[in-house]
C-alpha cells in the first residue's frame, strides 16, 4: 500500500489550524532555463507551541525548506507543486503585498549569521523599531515597543544598546537583536535557521535558552535547522530527516535519536561519537557514498545506494511511507530489518602512553602589540606531548587555542623566557629559522582545507613539493613516496591529478592530512579539521587520524569545540581560558571529575546529543578581554564558586588533582565541582 | 608508509565516493573519469563561456581587425598614407568628401583618409600593449612584495605611489615628455611608468587576500623562502588577475597614447596617427570638412571599446 | 574625526612635498633650456643670456628650490615666465574656476543619472535592463574625452546645430542660461566618458548589498521594496561610488586637456598644458600642485562622507 505524498501517515491534526502545515511541497532551482528539483514532496506539520527540527547533510533541502515557510527563495528558486499553510493561510497562493504583510505580521526568521544579518550602518534602535512601524505603529512608540523587545530577550542596558551598531556588539548579543526582531510581532510561528552556528557553547546555550522561553511564553511554532544534532536533540519536540529533497523519517526527538528506524538516520546517528565512545573502543560508522545532486534523477528508495540493507526491491518499488507506534512513521521497504546495521568492530591493539615527552612548551607566553597596547593572548603555558597521544585543546574562541598552536608552529614568536624544547633541545621560535628537523617534527592540518590548499597545484604537486623539502628522498622514489602517501590515505592515483577545487570537503581533507603526514611529522596541530565537514565525513575523516596514530605513533594537538569529537579522540584534554591553561589531565579523569569550574560550564553548556544535561550551569557575562584580564584568578568574573578577596587578588595556584590532571583553582581539590551528567 | 591502512576500520575506498567533483552544474561531466583533463576541463569551459559571451566576440573581432590592419595594411587598401591622392585622370583629390573615389575622402593636402586610418592602427598598437605589458610586469613585482611583506616596504612603495597617483597620468606623461622628447621608446616607458603604481595598488591588495590563506601558513611551515611563495605560491593563483588587468591596461594605454598624440606628443609627426590627424583638422569641422576627424576618431572609439569589451568579458569568464 | 582629519592632512602635505620635488628634478635638474625654448629659436644669444638671468635659472639648484617653495607659500604671488609681469595666482584663479564650472555642470547630470542606472541595473540583474546600461557605459567610458568631444560637437554642434560647438564664443553680456549652453557640450562629452564608468561602480556595489542578509533580512520584515533600497541599500551600496567619484576629481579638473583643446575651453587642464610647452616653470608647478590639492581634498571629503555613511569605517579610523 502506498500513500499519496501529500497525505502524512500519521494524523497530526487538522492542517487549518496548525501553526505550520507543509504539504507535498515541490521546489526547482532553474538551472539555464532547465528546472533542477530540490524538494521533491516534503509533508510535515507544526503545531503551535511545538519545536519541530529538520537534519539532515548539506544539500538534503532543509534550508530551503525553512526559508520556503516564508516563501523567500532564490531568483531562479520556483515552487511547482503542494502547499504552505500558515495559520490556515496559504503562502504559496499570497499576492506580494499579502506576503509583505504576513511576513510583517505573521512569521519570522532567525538567520545563521548575525553579524551579516544586521544592517552594519544602521543603528539596532532604527532596525528593531522598523519592526513596529512597519506594524503601523509612530515613531516614537516603535522605539518604546523596540526597547521593550531588547529588554524581553535579557539583553542588559537596551537603552544603550539601542544606540549602538552592530559591529560594536558580540555575535550572541546580536543573534538576541534578531530574536527580539523576530518576536516583535509575536509571530504564529519562528524559523530558525542555524541559529547558534559560529556561536560559543557557552553563548549557545544562553541563545538556545532564551528561544525555549520565549516559545513558551508566546506559543509559537518552531521550525528548528541545525546540523549541530545536539541542539536539534535539546530543542525539539519533534525531528524529521530529510534527504535529497525528500523527508525519510519523522518521530519525537527521544525516539529519533535512541531508536532511529530509517537506515539514513541510523548512519547519522552511528558517525556521531557518542554516549562517551572513546577512540580506544571502536571506529566510528560512515556512510558511504555522497548525497544525490540536486536535479539528478533518483532511484525509487532515495537512499538505496548508500544503504547497508538495500535489495532489489528498492530499486525496483517505491518504499511505503510506514505508521509506526504514536505517531512516527520511515519511508522504507525494511523498516522491521533495521537491526541488521551494525556499528564496526571493536579495535584490538591499544598503546600505552609513556611519560616521555617528544616537544615541551615551557612557560609559553606570546604578547600581540595593538594599537599601542600590549595584548597578552598566551600566558606562560607548560605543556607536553608524548609518543602517540593526543591532546584535545578546549575553551571559548578567543582564549588563544589557535595563537598556542601557531606559538608551537613557529608562525609567532613566543615572548622571551620560556622555550619550547624538541628531544629536549630547544628549537628556534619561528620555523624559517629552524632547522629541517624542526620543521619536520610539527606539521599542521587546518580547518578550512579550501584555504590550507594551493588551488592552482595538483594534488600530486602539493604532496612531491612537501616530501622534498621536508625529507631527503628526490627524484623517482619522491615520486613512489607521494604515492605511497596517497594511498595511506585512501586517495586513488586520479585524484593525484586533480586540483583541489574537483574534490570534495572530505577528499580535500584527507589531501591536508596527507601533506601533514608526507615528512614523517612527530606531532601534528590539528586545528577544528572536521568542524566544515558533514557528521559522515567527519566520521571518516576521525577513524583516519586515529588510524594513522595508531600505526605511526603521532601525536596531535587537537583543537575543536565539539567536546563530543574531543572525548572521543582525545588522550589528555586542556582547558584553556583568556590564554592561560585553567586545567589539563586525561580524557576519563576530566570527564569524570573533580573539574576546574570554568571546565564544569564548559562541558554542562553544550547541548548533548545524548539526552538533557541536568542542572546546567550558566557563563554570565562576556568572556574577558586578554587585553585586561581581570586581576587575580581570571575565571572569577564568572565563577559561581569565587571566593571573594582570595580569587579576585591572588594567581591560583596549579593543584596536581591525581597522576597528570592539574587544575589551577583556589578551591581545596574536595570542593571543585564534578562534571554535569546528562541523561534521556 | 603502506601499512598505515587498517582496513577493517576504514570505509572501503570503492564505496566511498568522496570523489563527487564541486561543479556549479550538475550536467558538467563527471571529472572523475578523465583525470589527466581536469585542468583543461576547467579552462575549457571557460572558454566555452567566452565563446558564448556576445560581448568577447564583438570585441575580439573588433580588435582583429585592428591587427590585421595594423599587419597587414596593404591588404585593405592600395593608396599610401602620406602621398596625396592623384585620380587616373591626373586630377588631384584634395578636402573631397567621402565618395567613390576616396571611401572616406580625402584631407587638406591630398592624403587618403581611410588609407590613414588603416596605417594609423599601426602606432598606437605597437605602442600601447608593449606600454601595458611592462607596466603589469613592474606593477606585479611591486604588488607582490607590498602585499606579502607589508610593513615598511609597503609603506615606502604606497608613499611615492599616492603621489603619483594624486595627479592625472596625461598631465605626468606631459611633463616628461616635455623634458625627455617624445619618441616611442620615451611614450611607451612613460605610460609604462606612470601605470605601475595602479597595477601595484591592484596586485597588492590581491596578495593581501591570498597572504591570508592557509596554504601560504602550511608553505611557510615547510619553510619554504619568501621568493619561492611570493613566485610559486602565490602568482599562480592571481595570474587570472594580471590577464585582465593587462587587457585593461592596453585600452587605457591606448587612451592615454590618443591623448597624447592629439596634444602633439607623437613618435613621428608625419607618419599615419589617428589621435595627431584629428589635432591636425579638427578645427575644420566646423567649416564643414568632417571626414578627416570623424573617422580617425570613430577608429579610436572602436578600438578601446573592443579591447575593453575583451577585458570584460575575460573578467567575468575567470571569475565564473 | 578631528584625528583622522588631522593624520590625512599631515599626510597629504607629505604626499605634496614628494610631488614637488619630484616635478622640481624633472624641469631643473634634467638640462633643458628653457631660456632658449621661451625667448625662440631665433632670438640673439644674449638675450637669452638676460632672460636666464632674470628667471634666476644660474642660480644655485637650492636656492631655486627656495624660490619655489615660497611660491607655494605664498599662494603663486611669484610671476610666470611666459606673461612677465602677470603673478601665477592671476592666471590659475580664472582657470580654476572654469574647470570648477565644466565639473560642477557635468557631475549635476552623471552622477543622479548613473547612480540610478546603477541600482536599477543591480536590481535588475542580468535582465536586459541590465545588460544594456552596462554595454551602452562600456562603451562610453572607453572613449577618450578628446574623440566624444569630437564627435559631439560635429553631431549636436556643427549637423543639428543644437548647441555652440566651441565655448569660446561666449557674448559678454550672456546670462546664466547662455553661458550654459555654451559649456553644455564639453559637459555632456564628460557625462559621456563618466556615466558607464560610474555606473557600473555603483551597480558593483549594489549588487553586493543586495545579496547581503542584512538586506534579507529587511524583506522579511515585511519592508516594501523600495524602503529596503532607501533605507537599506543606498546607503552601503553608494559607499564606492562616493570613494571612486573623490578619486577622479584630479582628472576631471587637471586631466581635460585633450577636452578643453577641442571645445578651446580656458580650464586648468589646457593652462597647465601650456605651461609644460613654454615652459613655463612657475605656472606649471603652481598648475601641478593646485590640480594635487584639488585631488587630495576630494579624496578627503570622500573619505569622510564614507565615514558618515558606514560607523564601521568612522570606528576603525578613529581606534
Amino acid at each position: 500500500m502506498t500513500l499519496l505524498e501529500s497525505e502524512s501517515p500519521i494524523d497530526r491534526g487538522d492542517p487549518n489550524t496548525a501553526a505550520l502545515a507543509v504539504q507535498d511541497l515541490r521546489l526547482v532551482y532553474l538551472v539555464r532555463g532547465k528546472p533542477r528539483e530540490v524538494l521533491r514532496g516534503v509533508t510535515f506539520q507544526v503545531r503551535p507551541g511545538e519545536a519541530f527540527g529538520l537534519v539532515g547533510e548539506s544539500g538534503c533541502g532543509k534550508s530551503t525548506t525553512a526559508y520556503a515557510a516564508l516563501r523567500y527563495m532564490p531568483d531562479n528558486g520556483r515552487i511547482t507543486g503542494g502547499r504552505v499553510l500558515v495559520n490556515g493561510a496559504d503562502v504559496t497562493k499570497m499576492s506580494n503585498n499579502e506576503l509583505r504583510k504576513f511576513r510583517a505580521t505573521q512569521a519570522s526568521m532567525v538567520y545563521q549569521d548575525p553579524v551579516q544579518a544586521m544592517n552594519p550602518s544602521l543603528k539596532i534602535g532604527e532596525q528593531v523599531a522598523e519592526c513596529f512601524t512597519i506594524l503601523g505603529h509612530g515613531k516614537n512608540e516603535s522605539e518604546d515597543r523596540a526597547l521593550q523587545a531588547l529588554t524581553r530577550v535579557h539583553i542588559a542596558a537596551p537603552a544603550s544598546v539601542m544606540d549602538r551598531y552592530p559591529h560594536q556588539l558580540s555575535g550572541g548579543m546580536l543573534q538576541r537583536v534578531v530574536i527580539a526582531m523576530g518576536l516583535a510581532k509575536d509571530p504564529k510561528l519562528l524559523v530558525l535557521d542555524e541559529p547558534t552556528t559560529g556561536l560559543d557553547a557557552t553563548v549557545e546555550a544562553e541563545v538556545l535558552d532564551l528561544v525555549r522561553e520565549l516559545r513558551d511564553q508566546t506559543n509559537a511554532a518552531v521550525l528548528l535547522i541545525a546540523h549541530n544534532l545536539g541542539v536539534i536533540r535539546t530543542m525539539c519536540d519533534r525531528v524529521g530527516v530529510m534527504y535529497a529533497g525528500k523527508m525519510v523519517e519523522e518521530a519525537t526527538s527521544d525516539e529519533l535519536f535512541e531508536q532511529p528506524k530509517h537506515p539514513y538516520t541510523i548512519g547519522l546517528m552511528h558517525a556521531i561519537p557518542r554516549h562517551g565512545l572513546r577512540k580506544t573502543d571502536r571506529a566510528l560508522s560512515t556512510i558511504p557514498g555522497n548525497m544525490p545532486s540536486i536535479g539528478t534523477e533518483l532511484p525509487t528508495c532515495v537512499y538505496v545506494d548508500r544503504c547497508p540493507i538495500a535489495t532489489e526491491t528498492c530499486r525496483t518499488e517505491v518504499p511505503p511511507l510506514v505508521a509506526l507506534n504514536d505517531g512516527r512513521w520511515t519511508r522504507c521497504h525494511h523498516s522491521d530489518d533495521v537491526d541488521a546495521i551494525v556499528e564496526p568492530d571493536a579495535v584490538a591493539e591499544e598503546h600505552e602512553i609513556s611519560d616521555e615527552r617528544i616537544i615541551e612548551l615551557n612557560g609559553v607566553s606570546k604578547t600581540f602589540r595593538q594599537a599601542g597596547h600590549d595584548v597578552p593572548a598566551l600566558v606562560s603555558v607548560d605543556l607536553g606531548f608524548a609518543e602517540g597521544e593526543t591532546l584535545g585543546l578546549v575553551g571559548e574562541s578567543g582564549s588563544g587555542k589557535s595563537t598556542l598552536a601557531k606559538t608551537m608552529l613557529g608562525v609567532h614568536g613566543p615572548d622571551t623566557p620560556g622555550t619550547i624544547t624538541l628531544d629536549g633541545k630547544p628549537m628556534k621560535s619561528m620555523a624559517t629559522e629552524r632547522r629541517d628537523e624542526a620543521i619536520r617534527a610539527i606539521q599542521m592540518v587546518f580547518q578550512n582545507p579550501d584555504s590550507a590548499l594551493n588551488r592552482s597545484w595538483t594534488v600530486r604537486k602539493i604532496l612531491h613539493r612537501t616530501v622534498t623539502r621536508l625529507t631527503t628522498i628526490s627524484g623517482e622514489e619522491a615520486h613512489n613516496r607521494v604515492s605511497e602517501i596517497a594511498e595511506a590515505m585512501r586517495l586513488s592515483e586520479h585524484h593525484l591529478d586533480m586540483r583541489p577545487r574537483q574534490l570534495s570537503g572530505g577528499l580535500k581533507q584527507r589531501v591536508a592530512i596527507a601533506r601533514a603526514f608526507a615528512g614523517d611529522p612527530r606531532v601534528v596541530v590539528c586545528d577544528e579539521p572536521t568542524s566544515a565537514l558533514d557528521v559522515s565525513v567527519q566520521a571518516a575523516i576521525l577513524n583516519l587520524l586515529a588510524s594513522l596514530q595508531r600505526d605511526e605513533r603521532t601525536s596531535y594537538l587537537f583543537i575543536t569545540h565539539d567536546i563530543g569529537v574531543v572525548r572521543y579522540l582525545a588522550d589528555r584534554i586542556a582547558v584553556m581560558y583568556v590564554g592561560r591553561i585553567m586545567e589539563k589531565g586525561l580524557t576519563e579523569d576530566v570527564f569524570n571529575g573533580p573539574v576546574h569550574p570554568y571546565t564544569e560550564a564548559l562541558l554542562s553548556a553544550v547541548p548533548a546529543v545524548d539526552g538533557v544535561a541536568h542542572d546546567r550551569i550558566p557563563l554570565e557575562g562576556d568572556i574577558p578581554s586578554p587585553a585586561d584580564p581581570p586581576p587575580g584568578c581570571v575565571f572569577h568574573t564568572r565563577c559561581k564558586y569565587h571566593i571573594p578577596g582570595t580569587c579576585d587578588t591572588e594567581v591560583p595556584p596549579t593543584v596536581t588533582v591525581s597522576h597528570r590532571h592539574e587544575i589551577t583553582c583556589h578551591l581545596p581539590i574536595d570542593q571543585l565541582p564534578t562534571p554535569v551528567t546528562i541523561s534521556v | 608508509m603502506s601499512d598505515l591502512v587498517n582496513p577493517g576500520n576504514e570505509v572501503n575506498p570503492a564505496n566511498e565516493n568522496d570523489d563527487e567533483i564541486e561543479v556549479e552544474e550538475p550536467e558538467a561531466v563527471p571529472v572523475a573519469t578523465a583525470p589527466a583533463q581536469d585542468r583543461q576541463t576547467v579552462r575549457k569551459e571557460q572558454r566555452r563561456q567566452l565563446l558564448r559571451d556576445p560581448s568577447f566576440i564583438i570585441g575580439f573581432s573588433i580588435v582583429l581587425l585592428w591587427i590585421l590592419c595594423a599587419v597587414f595594411p596593404g591588404l585593405l587598401t592600395t593608396r599610401s598614407p602620406d602621398v596625396g591622392v592623384t585620380l587616373a585622370d591626373g586630377t588631384f583629390l584634395a578636402r573631397s568628401s567621402p565618395g567613390a573615389d576616396a571611401w572616406f575622402g580625402t584631407d587638406g593636402i591630398g592624403r587618403d583618409v581611410f588609407s590613414r586610418v588603416i596605417y594609423g592602427a599601426r602606432s598606437v598598437l605597437t605602442t600601447a600593449p608593449v606600454a601595458a605589458a611592462l607596466a603589469v610586469a613592474a606593477g606585479a613585482f611591486l604588488g607582490l612584495l607590498m602585499g606579502y611583506f607589508r610593513g615598511w616596504v609597503d609603506e615606502v612603495i604606497s608613499r611615492i605611489s599616492e603621489a603619483f597617483l594624486s595627479l592625472p597620468v596625461v598631465l605626468l606623461a606631459i611633463m616628461v615628455l616635455v623634458v625627455f622628447g617624445s619618441s616611442n621608446l620615451v611614450i611607451i616607458l612613460t605610460v609604462a611608468g606612470l601605470f605601475t603604481p595602479v597595477v601595484a595598488r591592484t596586485v597588492r591588495s590581491a596578495v593581501l587576500a591570498e597572504a591570508q590563506l592557509d596554504y601560504v601558513t602550511s608553505a611557510k611551515l615547510r619553510g619554504e623562502p619568501s621568493w619561492f611563495v611570493m613566485s610559486r605560491e602565490i602568482l599562480p593563483n592571481i595570474t587570472n588577475i594580471l590577464v585582465v588587468e593587462f587587457t585593461v591596461r592596453v585600452a587605457y594605454a591606448i587612451f592615454t597614447i590618443a591623448t597624447l598624440a592629439f596634444l602633439g606628443f607623437t613618435g613621428d609627426a608625419l607618419r599615419a596617427d589617428w589621435g595627431n590627424d584629428i589635432a591636425n583638422t579638427y578645427t575644420l569641422i566646423q567649416a564643414g570638412q568632417w571626414w578627416p576627424t570623424i573617422f580617425p576618431s570613430l577608429a579610436i572609439a572602436a578600438l578601446v571599446i573592443g579591447v575593453n569589451l575583451i577585458a570584460d568579458s575575460l573578467d567575468k569568464a575567470l571569475k565564473s | 574625526m578631528a584625528r583622522l582629519i588631522a593624520r590625512r592632512l599631515l599626510l597629504s602635505i607629505f604626499t605634496l612635498f614628494i610631488l614637488l620635488i619630484a616635478v622640481f628634478a624633472l624641469t631643473r635638474v634634467f638640462p633643458s633650456d628653457i631660456a632658449r625654448q621661451l625667448a625662440g629659436p631665433f632670438a640673439p644669444q644674449e638675450r637669452v643670456d638676460r632672460l636666464n638671468d632674470e628667471l634666476g635659472l644660474l642660480d644655485p639648484l637650492p636656492e631655486q628650490f627656495w624660490r619655489l617653495l615660497k611660491d607655494v607659500f605664498t599662494f603663486g604671488s611669484g610671476d610666470s615666465f611666459s606673461q612677465p609681469g602677470v603673478s601665477v595666482r592671476e592666471l590659475i584663479g580664472p582657470a580654476l574656476w572654469n574647470s570648477a564650472k565644466l565639473v560642477g555642470l557635468s557631475m549635476l547630470i552623471f552622477l543622479p543619472l548613473s547612480i540610478v542606472g546603477g541600482i536599477l541595473a543591480a536590481r535588475r540583474k542580468d535582465s536586459r535592463l541590465d545588460r544594456g546600461i552596462v554595454s551602452f557605459g562600456l562603451a562610453s567610458a572607453s572613449i577618450p574625452d578628446f574623440v566624444s568631444g569630437v564627435l559631439l560637437q560635429f553631431f549636436i554642434g556643427v549637423q543639428l546645430g543644437w548647441l555652440p560647438a566651441t565655448s569660446s564664443s561666449v557674448p559678454d553680456d550672456a546670462g546664466f542660461f547662455t553661458s550654459l549652453r555654451f559649456i553644455l557640450l564639453p559637459a555632456l562629452a564628460i557625462v559621456l566618458v563618466y556615466f558607464g564608468y560610474i555606473a557600473r561602480i555603483t551597480r558593483a556595489g549594489a549588487i553586493g548589498v543586495f545579496e547581503a542578509d542584512y538586506t534579507r533580512t529587511a524583506y522579511m520584515k515585511g519592508l516594501k521594496p523600495i524602503e529596503v533600497i532607501r533605507k537599506h541599500v543606498l546607503r552601503n551600496a553608494l559607499q564606492p561610488t562616493v570613494a571612486v567619484t573623490g578619486t577622479q576629481m584630479g582628472y576631471l579638473f587637471g586631466g581635460l586637456v585633450g577636452l578643453e583643446t577641442v571645445f578651446n575651453y580656458p580650464g586648468l587642464g589646457g593652462l597647465i598644458f601650456k605651461a609644460a610647452k613654454a615652459p613655463d616653470l612657475p605656472l606649471l608647478q603652481a598648475g601641478v600642485l593646485t590640480v594635487a590639492v584639488i585631488f587630495m581634498l576630494a579624496t578627503l571629503a570622500a573619505d569622510l562622507l564614507i565615514a558618515w555613511m558606514n560607523p564601521r569605517a568612522r570606528t576603525a579610523t578613529e581606534a
